[in-house]
């Protein structure tokens, strides 16, 4: 009787409920068809930060390629972007990534910590710490640079507006607010000074993009601010996207060396048996091939050759675990609750 | 099923039955529609919704609290209300007045407009959000006239206030006008036959009665502008202690992988829907009372 | 609450004149009510098919070629398919108990199904993270079962059915609470069955309601951002919803398509508000005037 009463209601004269119960039949057919297609093939699922959709659908694709190539076997690669804080969250909670290419160290960290996915020794699996390339932190300046913007003290000058995104939740704002930081420390070994310069900095930022892509287009788009310090590969594709009639680049001289990691998350990629072909997709990043790739889309890559051809400008790059030690130590100290920006922004206010 | 047959006999006039759940009626159907509403209600909303307390209590009472006056929640949270009260109280002013001209004046595009008051219903949010910030940027349409008289409105606090004003207009209209179309013209002509002036009319014939509408109009628009998030991080800025509302925070704690402080605020938040919302209750019982209706 | 919009019909034809205002404050007063409609609402929607067109109809229809924005748009219908016609079901069982029947705790009851609808989006989505997520409460028995709702279609599907949970229920409630159960009650006395009585009687008297609620429920669900993109996992292609594929778009600096996936969201919006002026135009005396949506 319950059976009736329900399924009467479904198919009742009714116009409104005939259309959707053929939407809902043919959402069905749609689900049906596509799944079967999907599962035919290997799907890796590269789970990202926030800039690297340009590079990996490049990488992607041509990965596919060689893939077929040496084991004629089809694979896809599906990626997903977003704020490389949130990106980590969404593995912890559950998606089915098999790689994880994050913005930081210290999101691959946390995976590791909360899911035990992903080995705590990760770093060492892959050549050069697990970065199949770097990258660092230069400027983004109006036409002209009518501020004057030559190096990071200037980004703290009263009359300079700073776009940079919320380091809470941003790998490309954690690198900007730690090579601020560097900056002023490597000026004479203060820590208190550097904290303080960070302070002075921050005061100059009217908005806080949860993400890089969100600074970007308030910078180029919104034309808010005098100045974007972001990822290098991010900043010559504001000039191709937006124009490089708009916008200079300002090189500073000395900024960190950024190291936007990748590994394998071997506790999804078992259970799904594509440990094999996701393994191969982060051996792949170490190839010739792949290293030009990057060094077509403006990140500095791992293979001096490939590096050579990226063509970018020597830049005095320094490391933050030189001065703040650990991973663990860096994050803690600066970005979790109660930390040195936590503390500045209250002071700030 | 047992339910919906016990149902029908019910009718007989059993005097005064000790303790029944309900009154009783010839319609059949009410365990097996009541059962239904019930199951889905808990699966869909009760069952969740106590996961997320559950979650919060793990941090204690006090936990909570420290979550809540924690300088930079606070401050989100003063922000959210804040400005969502401010909002609220925009959007029920020019929302009387809107509905008002929609239901007592005749002018050309009147249908339109009245059509035009449910788009934030229908509109998503997102894209409201992104079509709001680039009008509002101090380069977009009304945004540069605003910004070469000093006025920056996206990025800000007004930014916000704007985005809240959008999504919670509607309710404030749509709660009044019906009431609006109601009011017996008769009454409004005998106050003025009377001797009273049009003003003394509005205020002291018109307006009472509309009064728990508006105030539910209000609480509704308070509630959603709360809560609301697609469209707002578009055109706040987001900047801590300035334009940072509570829900981005609970995305913050998320992307820091902070569950408890993300369950705590969103407790906090949740405490105060239900608050909102037994407002609206009591305001309605209360006119009730006072007028017979609502 | 469902008393606070006790269905009146709405006047319309022309609104007889009123002995009131003055033509002068009158048009200051139509023309305050008509600028800040088109401050806050209209210029916005201007901007959204300006920018959609700006590089004219070939780059507009050009977003709509590729086949992220496709499975986009197939994975917002499934959602609203499998959404929709649950909050139906669920909105005509609850109206019945709710209006044709007297029992204690109504109020309450009524209460809780509005509570979604002042749920703040995000935290309808991060319930769910907190219960199906590998942290949550459930996240270990699933994935030891290997079933995935979070980061999939059923996670979608759930956020997306609270956020719209109420509108059916609430747009029925009062609509049948006004036309009593007389009608049912005398069909009955007739010998109709219980099932029938509902079928002949209560659907034709509340269908254009439903069908009403049914298209704001809809719309609501197939824009709904922030719940979804707590759920989503925003996987290209996989996960991504069309108010997804907007964001999107728009981070990846293509305006154009962006705006043009959002328009697509827009005319919907559209379509809603002329076919439910069009009820209320043409059934002004069935239709309630259900004014809280």
């Amino acid at each position: 009787m319950r059976t009736v009463w329900l399924s009467t209601i479904r198919t009742s004269s009714m116009p409104g409920f005939r259309r959707a119960g053929c939407l809902a039949l043919l959402g069905a057919l749609a689900l049906g068809l596509a799944a079967p297609a999907a599962r035919a093939q290997t799907a890796l699922l590269n789970v990202s930060y926030d800039p690297t959709r340009e590079l990996y659908r490049e990488i992607n694709e041509a990965f596919a390629r060689s893939y077929k190539a040496k084991t004629g076997e089809d694979v896809t690669v599906r990626a997903s972007h977003g704020g490389s804080g949130a990106q980590a969250r969404t593995v912890i909670d559950g998606v089915d990534a098999d790689v994880v290419t994050l913005g930081i160290p210290s999101d691959i960290d946390a995976i590791a910590r909360l899911t035990k996915k992903i080995p705590a020794d990760w770093r060492g699996k892959l050549p050069n710490d697990s970065l199949p390339y770097t990258s660092t932190v230069v400027f983004l300046v109006r036409k002209g640079n009518p501020k004057g913007v030559k190096d990071w003290s200037d980004l703290a000058k009263p009359d300079v507006k700073v776009i940079t995104p919320n380091p809470k939740t941003s790998a490309g704002g954690r690198w900007n607010f730690l090579a601020a930081w560097g900056y002023a420390y490597g000026q004479d070994k203060d820590a208190a000074k550097a904290d303080a310069f960070v302070g002075q900095l921050y005061k100059n930022v009217p908005v806080l993009d949860t993400g890089a892509r969100g600074s970007t287009v308030t910078f180029a788009q919104r034309r808010l601010g005098d100045v974007l310090p972001t990822w290098e590969n991010e900043a010559y594709l504001v000039l191709q996207e937006f124009g490089a009639d708009k916008f200079d680049i300002v090189v500073p001289p000395t900024s960190i060396y950024a190291e936007p990691p990748v590994a394998l998350v071997p506790g999804n990629a078992d259970r799904k048996g594509t440990a094999k072909a996701a393994q191969a997709y982060l051996d792949y990043l170490y190839t010739d091939e792949a290293q030009a790739i990057f060094a077509k889309h403006h990140y500095r890559p791992f293979k001096a050759q490939a590096a050579a051809g990226a063509g970018l400008p020597d830049v005095k790059l320094f490391k933050i675990e030189d001065y703040q030690g650990s991973w663990d130590d860096i994050q803690a100290k600066n970005f979790d609750s109660g930390g040195l920006f936590d503390r500045l922004s209250q002071a700030g206010r | 099923m047992a339910a919906t047959l016990a149902a029908a006999p019910a009718e007989a006039p059993a005097p005064r039955p000790a303790r029944r759940f309900r009154r009783p009626s010839v319609l059949p159907g009410f365990g097996l529609s009541f059962g239904y509403t019930l199951a889905c209600l808990g699966i869909v909303v009760l069952l969740p919704l106590a996961g997320l307390v559950v979650k919060a209590s793990g941090l204690g009472f006090s936990g909570i609290l420290r979550v809540a006056t924690d300088p930079r929640v606070a401050s989100a949270l003063k922000l959210s209300f804040g400005v969502s009260l401010l909002s609220a109280l925009v959007a029920s002013v020019f929302g009387f007045l809107i509905a008002w001209v929609l239901t007592r004046y005749e002018f050309p595009g009147r249908k339109i407009v009245d059509a035009a008051v449910d788009l934030p219903f229908a509109l998503p949010t997102a894209v409201a959000g992104i079509a709001l910030a680039s009008l509002y940027a101090p380069d977009g349409l009304i945004g540069a006239p605003l910004d070469r008289l000093g006025i920056q409105v996206a990025y800000t606090p007004l930014g916000v206030f704007v985005a809240m004003t959008f999504v919670g207009l509607p309710f404030a209209v749509r709660t009044v006008q019906p009431l609006i179309a109601e009011i017996d013209r008769e009454i409004e002509e005998a106050s003025a036959t009377l001797g009273a002036s049009r003003r003394a009319t509005l205020l002291k014939v018109v307006l009472p009665p509309l009064i728990p509408a508006v105030l539910t109009g209000f609480a509704l628009a308070f509630a959603r502008g709360v809560g609301e998030y697609g469209s707002v991080i578009f055109i706040a800025g987001n900047l801590p202690y300035v334009s940072e509302i509570a829900p981005l925070l609970i995305v913050i704690k998320l992307s820091e992988f902070d569950y408890g402080g993300a369950a705590a605020i969103a407790t906090i938040m949740l405490g105060i829907s239900f608050l909102t919302l037994l407002a609206i209750n009591l305001i309605q019982a209360w006119s009730r009372r006072r007028f017979g209706y609502v | 609450m469902s008393e606070i919009i006790s269905p009146v019909r709405l006047p319309t034809g022309r609104p007889a004149p009123v002995a009131g205002e003055g033509a002068g404050v009158r048009a200051v007063l139509i023309g305050i009510a008509v600028t800040f409609l088109a401050l806050f609402l209209v210029i916005p929607l201007g901007a959204v098919f300006a920018q959609a067109f700006a590089h004219g109809v070939s780059a507009y229809l050009d977003a709509f070629r590729e086949p992220d924005a496709l499975s986009a748009i197939r994975l917002t219908l499934t959602v609203a398919a499998i959404a929709v016609p649950f909050n139906l079901v669920f909105g005509v069982a609850a109206a019945w108990a709710i209006a044709k029947f007297e029992f204690p705790g109504k109020t309450f009851l009524i209460t809780l199904i509005d509570l979604p609808f002042s749920v703040s989006p995000v935290v309808s989505g991060l319930i769910y993270v907190l219960l199906f997520g590998s942290q949550g409460l459930f996240g270990g028995w699933l994935q030891a079962h290997n079933i995935q709702i979070l980061f999939a279609l059923p996670g979608i599907v759930l956020a997306t059915v609270f956020v719209t949970f109420p509108f059916v229920a609430r747009e029925l409630i009062p609509l049948m609470q006004e036309q009593g159960s007389s009608e049912e009650e005398a069909a009955l006395t007739l010998g109709a069955s219980g099932f029938h009585a509902f079928r002949t009687v209560t659907l034709p008297n509340i269908r254009w309601g439903l069908l009403y609620s049914v298209l704001l429920c809809n719309a609501r669900a197939m824009g709904e951002f922030g719940a979804v993109s707590v759920v989503s996992g925003h996987i290209r292609g996989l996960t991504n919803t069309m108010p997804l594929h907007v964001e999107i778009l728009y981070n990846e600096y293509n305006f154009v398509a962006a705006f043009a996936v959002a328009s697509l969201l827009a005319a919907l919006a559209l379509v809603t508000l002329v076919v439910k002026s069009f009820l209320e135009w043409r059934f002004a005396g069935e239709l309630a005037a259900g004014r809280r949506h």
